[in-house]
């Protein structure tokens, strides 16, 4: 199969459905001529002109707020906001309207809107560049988040966002739009909702997301070595929690490790552990383990920010322990 | 007749918010109403003048654009009570409550947040190459807030087809015009934004639908947004709990009642002779009537089932 860059496979997806769908648009800072902070819209101006690539000024309230609008009356807008710690410009729109706005009013209306956003923590860029901000995300019923960690994921996910009638939060790591990946040419879905294990294991589960769905694989091929089988299973989705596929995998290996890059306390592990607390209690032989970054905000020095970052020989370590327990 | 049913329109609105009132001193209401009696013509002149292909985004105080927009009295009610056959279900309230095939983008508990919520909307007509016109009610208030801002700079920048009709009843919450803004007429920043402002008499209610149709005529025309700003006044405080004296000057309110909107419209019908007094007590008494009914009705509502608080989160589809 040919391969695409993560970059490419969002692009891709976007094209073919603007194409197949004349409501569909974008609307955000940059994305037209730039074509983003990353290239990824890079081109498709002329293709779909300014109509429908439309760059607004810096106003991300507005840009939030008429998407909803435009949600409302016919259209499926794909919203950016180009970094995701920009969402904290808009929040009210996101968490109060967009949120809200089906449940409240009793079913009257839906909103088919896609917010696509980057996150990913790298050095030299300081803490309101930073951030990886879905876990807040996550304690607001009525918006779904989504995290694909390879171009596959990337494209089937994002076509499966714009199709959902509902409003989606779709986090795309910066430094995955590089990874290149296995993307088939013609149309397809991968359904929201839904975890996956990338990797088979007995021994244990790491349960990771986006970039660390990664550097899991590389502590496990680590770990094979060591002669322990580890299971990796990429979250993919936030919300809906594929909670199901998880527990499985957990009851299959009997332990747990979780992992996410974001600060560890009130994070994404902290709802995935629990969810396995609570469905698998009976088949742990070791208790839920979870890996994030310290509790910090982001800083400047590239040695400063790794140094709080989880990464493979962090998650190496931790299975190491997690194997080590006895019962 | 126009004249009647804007007459029809003014009094609906002043009954069922009166009726809301009643309801809530009496404990019946979930929530607190948040009236607007005293700013009937505003909601009455602007819905006027719309198309019915029109769209309209209301806010926390909304309950008159909803009636003046043709909203059913009983399930309005069912919704203040929080009963089955609300809008909502029961399940928002006066801030949650949306209805498409009427137009209504929805009301909001956010200050301001309406607003780019109604530009998305234009945005979406003007995309289509219709013309429809999106008309966004807001206060004196919401003029303040940043995305009042980014909502006009937006509609003027892409001169969508967006009314934005400001009621200033010159309060926020608690807090005067004169304290929480430097300038007397929100209609005045209509120009850093590059469109054009009115003011007019908010409580006169055939200027306001006269204004509001010239300024919807531009813009279905094709020239931008408009900001029309109605000089009005809210009677009650900014919900029921708040009577609304601890920051209002005695006297200022009388002053306003002399102003009522309802009155003044009678007084104008008599004085040109397009309906007689009986006539207009006929109105007064049948819409009362009207309104008292569609409140019994809802009190006799039933409660939404149990199950609804974990329905209608998302729209599923059958893949």
């Amino acid at each position: 199969m040919r391969e695409l860059t993560y970059r490419e496979a969002i692009q891709e997806a976007l094209c073919q459905e603007m194409r197949r769908d004349p409501t569909v648009f974008l609307i955000g800072e940059d994305i037209a001529y730039l074509g983003g902070p990353y290239a990824v819209t890079k081109g498709m101006c002329e293709e779909f002109t300014e109509e429908r690539v439309r760059d607004t000024p810096i106003s991300e309230s507005a840009i939030i707020g008429s998407a909803i609008g435009a949600s409302l009356n016919g259209m499926r807008p794909v919203a950016e906001i180009s970094l995701c710690d920009f969402l904290m410009v808009c929040v009210d729109q996101v968490v109060n309207q967009a949120a809200k706005y089906r449940y409240s009013t009793g079913g009257s209306v839906n909103l088919p809107l896609v917010i696509r956003t980057s996150y990913g923590t790298r050095g030299g860029s300081g803490a309101q560049h930073s951030q990886d901000l879905y876990a807040m995300f996550l304690n607001v019923p009525g918006i779904k988040i989504v995290l694909p960690a390879t171009p596959y994921d990337a494209k089937g996910m994002l076509l499966a966002s714009i199709r959902d009638p509902n409003p989606v939060m779709f986090f795309a790591h910066r430094l995955l739009y590089g990874l290149k990946g296995p993307v088939p040419e013609d149309d397809y879905v991968v359904p929201l909702g839904k975890a996956q294990v990338i990797r088979e294991g007995q021994d244990l589960s790491i349960v990771a997301t986006g970039k660390m769905v990664h550097e899991a694989l590389a502590a496990a091929d680590k770990l094979a070595s060591d002669g322990a089988r580890a299971e990796v299973v990429d979250v993919r989705s936030l919300a809906p929690l594929d909670r199901d596929t998880i527990c499985e995998s957990v009851r299959k290996t009997g332990r747990a490790l979780v992992v996410d890059e974001a600060p560890q306390t009130g994070g994404a592990t902290a709802e995935i552990g629990m969810s396995i607390v609570e469905g698998c209690f009976d088949f742990l032989d070791a208790p839920v383990v979870r890996l994030g970054a310290r509790d910090f905000p982001v800083p400047f020095n590239h040695a400063l920010t790794k140094s709080n970052l989880p990464d493979r020989e962090a998650i190496y370590q931790s299975c190491l322990q997690l194997l080590g327990r006895e019962e | 007749m126009d004249h009647v049913n804007l007459l029809e329109t003014m009094l609906r609105i002043r009954r069922f918010e009166e009726e809301v009132d009643r309801l809530y001193f009496a404990g019946k209401t979930p929530g607190q109403p948040h009236s607007c009696t005293g700013q009937e013509a505003p909601a009455a002149g602007v819905c006027a003048a719309m198309e019915p292909g029109d769209l309209l985004a209301s806010n926390h105080r909304g309950e008159g654009h909803l009636i003046a927009r043709g909203m059913d009295l009983y399930r309005l009610f069912a919704e203040v009570l929080g009963r089955r056959d609300g809008y909502s279900r029961g399940k928002g309230g006066a801030f949650h409550i949306a209805d498409l095939s009427l137009g209504i983008l929805g009301t909001t508990g956010i200050v301001g947040a309406g607003l780019p919520i109604a530009v998305g909307a234009a945005l979406a007509t003007q995309m289509r190459g219709e013309r429809q016109v999106v008309v966004a009610f807001f206060g004196d208030g919401a003029s303040n807030q940043g995305v009042f801002h980014e909502a006009l700079n937006l509609a003027g920048l892409w001169k969508l087809p967006v009314l934005f009709a400001c009621e200033n009843n010159l309060y926020g919450f608690s807090v005067a015009q004169s304290r929480h803004q430097a300038i007397k007429d929100v209609a005045a920043r209509a120009e850093s934004y590059g469109f054009q402002g009115e003011v007019v008499d908010g409580n006169a209610v055939l200027d306001v639908r006269e204004a509001a149709s010239r300024a919807m005529a531009r813009i279905r025309a094709g020239e931008g947004p408009f900001l029309l700003e109605m000089k009005t006044y809210r009677w009650g405080g900014h919900f029921g709990a708040d009577p609304g004296t601890s920051y209002r000057p005695p006297g200022e309110l009388e002053r306003w009642k002399e102003r009522c909107p309802i009155k003044l419209y009678k007084e104008l019908l008599l004085q040109r002779n397009l309906m007689s007094e009986d006539a207009l007590e006929e109105v007064d008494d049948r819409i009362t009537a009207e309104v008292e009914e569609a409140s019994r009705r809802a009190q006799e509502c039933p409660e939404p089932p149990l199950s609804a608080a974990q329905e209608d989160l998302y729209l599923e589809v059958q893949s």
